[in-house]
């Protein structure tokens, strides 16, 4: 209730204050009546009469399919179409813990879901191969799979404040919500690739989709017979539609576009196609007009979800627990540190266990607010040493118009009303 | 006696790791056979690989824009609101209030087909594969051969007569490929 959105409070929070009135009302009423009786006569008065309703009335049934609670609906995805094609942002404001439902998992769709029967669904591996093999998803499911826990994020998250000249003032899962995390299940492509038998010249493998856009991108094959993962399950239960049902490329800690839905085809290959995405919006500028490509893994993040933009701390002083999400697409998280003066100061965060490599790692650190304007940062660093840059070391790095790869440290300003708001620090 | 007993150890553990080695060995793949590769095979190559027969002129390709490319990416490329096809348009927000003075100030760093795709064989790839976007893969191999020479000549990069095919387009220079330098191999 604390940190929700002003939207969410105003639907939710009128009802909880009434009901502390009455039931207050009620226990002093019944208090009365106990102290009246007085241990002589009969006690006529239901026990119902002082409890909530829930408590004196038969529950109602499940469902075949279980939904959030309805006090709940306002944690959904929100879509932007700004760049053109349909983005579904997970509102990370509301999550707490490392795992993303799988209804609230980001989505990016530069050509729609396609409706795919999984029976009819083949996965075709060939080119620079001994033998070009086809596998259908039932005999696809019979391999030995593994299962790890990893983020997915699209390589433009949190564009608006790499590209906005002014911190615009939106909820977190608006501004940074196409970051998600969740357990993927899957065949190994080691598997896969032995059994088709790589010849020498095999470098690089053109992954594409059976959606409308048939999606492509080439990778390179030592990374791919390293980590790469042919998802069938999220959060234990088959990929969802949005997802690449029947069957997803899963490359940990690598931008969400190379991880190819509806996944078709392997063409193994000796070099890579340029295909549109790497040609054009999953490319960089740097500042010096260079263009880079193939810049494949997300680098160190973190981001504070509580308090986060457009929230309003209900009460000016006291305790507040702050607490985010950490991630690096190059490992596992070794320290987030956290400053409530704008960078003057900064204070280790404690990580709640289990630390996973290329995974969110949800950090807390308790903090007494004493009503004045602060400004909350969140800086996180890898194993690897890798540290979140601030936003100005970001930029200085990229053309103004760049906006991929943007992880620079996330700031909040919280006014002397307890509203809190994106701003640049 | 205790060499052989030896050898006979060693028989054993190695056939005890062979089994181990066969017991991982799955092996559910069918063939997959010329016919059915050449059904989905699309994918073009900078040097021109796999880009199949036909040709298409500019002029052609000027009216097969309009009818299949103007409706979503506008009539010079640069309008939206699907991506900027043409020239120092970048890929801003319609809605963005700063749009004008982000194209004024960086006229060539954009995303435009134009000014970041490195290889002109992208674009006979992606037309053919995912445009235009409410029917994809409608296209003729000759009308996408076309439409490919329009946007390189919207682009400044073809002249008004060129005619593209599986020759000619490998050999269009596009100005993106000079600044392109890969992440890949990335650092340790």
């Amino acid at each position: 209730m604390v940190w929700d959105t002003a939207e969410a409070q105003a639907g939710a929070a009128a009802p909880r204050r009434q009901f502390l009135r009455r039931g207050m009302g009620l226990g002093a009423a019944a208090w009365a009546g106990v102290a009246s009786a007085g241990g002589a006569g009969p006690v006529v008065t239901p026990l119902g009469e002082r409890l909530p309703n829930a408590m004196k009335t038969p529950g109602g049934s499940d469902l075949a399919y279980g939904l959030p609670s309805p006090h709940e609906s306002s944690v959904v995805r929100t879509e932007s179409r700004a760049a053109g094609f349909s983005v579904w942002r997970s509102p990370l404001q509301h999550q707490r813990g490392i795992i993303t439902p799988n209804g609230l998992h980001f989505a990016t769709h530069h050509n729609g879901i396609p409706d795919i029967t999984p029976e009819q669904h083949v996965l075709m591996v060939h080119g620079l191969v001994q033998r070009p093999l086809k596998f259908d998803m039932e005999r696809l499911a019979r391999y030995p799979m593994v299962s790890k826990v990893h983020f997915l994020e699209c390589a433009g998250n949190s564009a608006a404040n790499a590209l906005s000249l002014t911190a615009l003032d939106h909820t977190l899962g608006d501004l940074a919500g196409e970051v998600s995390c969740a357990e993927w299940t899957g065949v190994p492509l080691s598997y896969i690739f032995n059994e088709v038998g790589l010849k020498d010249s095999a470098q690089w493998v053109v992954v594409e989709g059976a959606d409308g856009g048939s999606h492509s991108r080439s990778l390179p094959l030592s990374a791919l017979a390293k980590d790469g993962m042919l998802a069938l399950y999220q959060n234990g239960e088959r990929l969802r539609a949005s997802q690449g049902y029947p069957l997803r490329l899963f490359m940990p800690g690598w931008e969400g576009n190379v991880n190819v839905k509806w996944l078709h085809r392997l063409e193994v290959v000796d070099a890579p196609a340029y295909t549109k995405d790497e040609s054009g919006l999953y490319t960089q500028v740097l500042k010096d007009g260079r263009i880079e490509r193939f810049a494949f893994p997300m680098e160190v993040k973190s981001l504070i979800t509580h308090p986060s933009g457009q929230q309003t701390l209900p009460e000016a002083k006291g305790f507040y627990e702050i607490g985010g999400l950490a991630w690096s697409g190059r490992g596992r998280i070794t320290k987030v540190e956290v400053s409530v003066d704008g960078g003057a100061t900064w204070a280790s965060a404690t990580l709640q266990a289990p630390v996973l490599d290329r995974a969110f790692t949800r950090f807390t650190l308790p903090w007494q607010w004493q009503g004045k304007k602060a400004v909350l940062m969140s800086r996180a660093t890898d194993e690897h040493g890798n540290v979140q840059p601030t936003r100005s070391a970001w930029k200085s790095r990229y053309a103004a118009h760049s906006f991929n790869h943007y992880n620079a440290i996330q700031a909040w300003q919280v006014g002397r009303d307890g509203r809190v708001e994106n701003t640049y620090a | 006696m205790r060499e052989r007993l030896m050898a006979l150890l060693l028989a054993l553990v190695l056939g005890f790791v062979l089994w181990g080695q066969a017991a991982h060995a799955v092996d559910l793949g069918q063939p997959l056979d010329a016919a059915q590769i050449a059904r989905f095979d699309i994918t073009v190559f900078p040097d021109g690989r796999n880009l199949p027969k036909g040709q298409g002129s500019v002029s052609q390709g000027a009216a097969l824009y309009q009818a299949q490319c103007a409706g979503c990416h506008g009539p010079k490329g640069i309008e939206g609101p699907a991506a900027r096809l043409v020239g120092s348009d970048g890929f801003f927000g319609w809605t963005d209030p700063l749009r004008v003075l982000r194209i004024k100030n960086y006229p060539l760093l954009v995303q435009s087909v134009g000014a970041r795709w490195p290889y002109a064989t992208t674009l006979f790839d992606y037309v053919r594969r995912a445009m235009p976007y409410h029917a994809p893969k409608s296209l003729g191999d000759d009308e996408v051969y076309a439409i490919t020479a329009q946007l390189l000549h919207m682009n400044g990069l073809v002249s008004a007569t060129a005619v593209m095919d599986k020759d000619s387009l490998p050999r269009v220079e596009m100005p993106a490929r000079d600044k392109t330098f890969s992440a890949w191999p990335q650092k340790p």
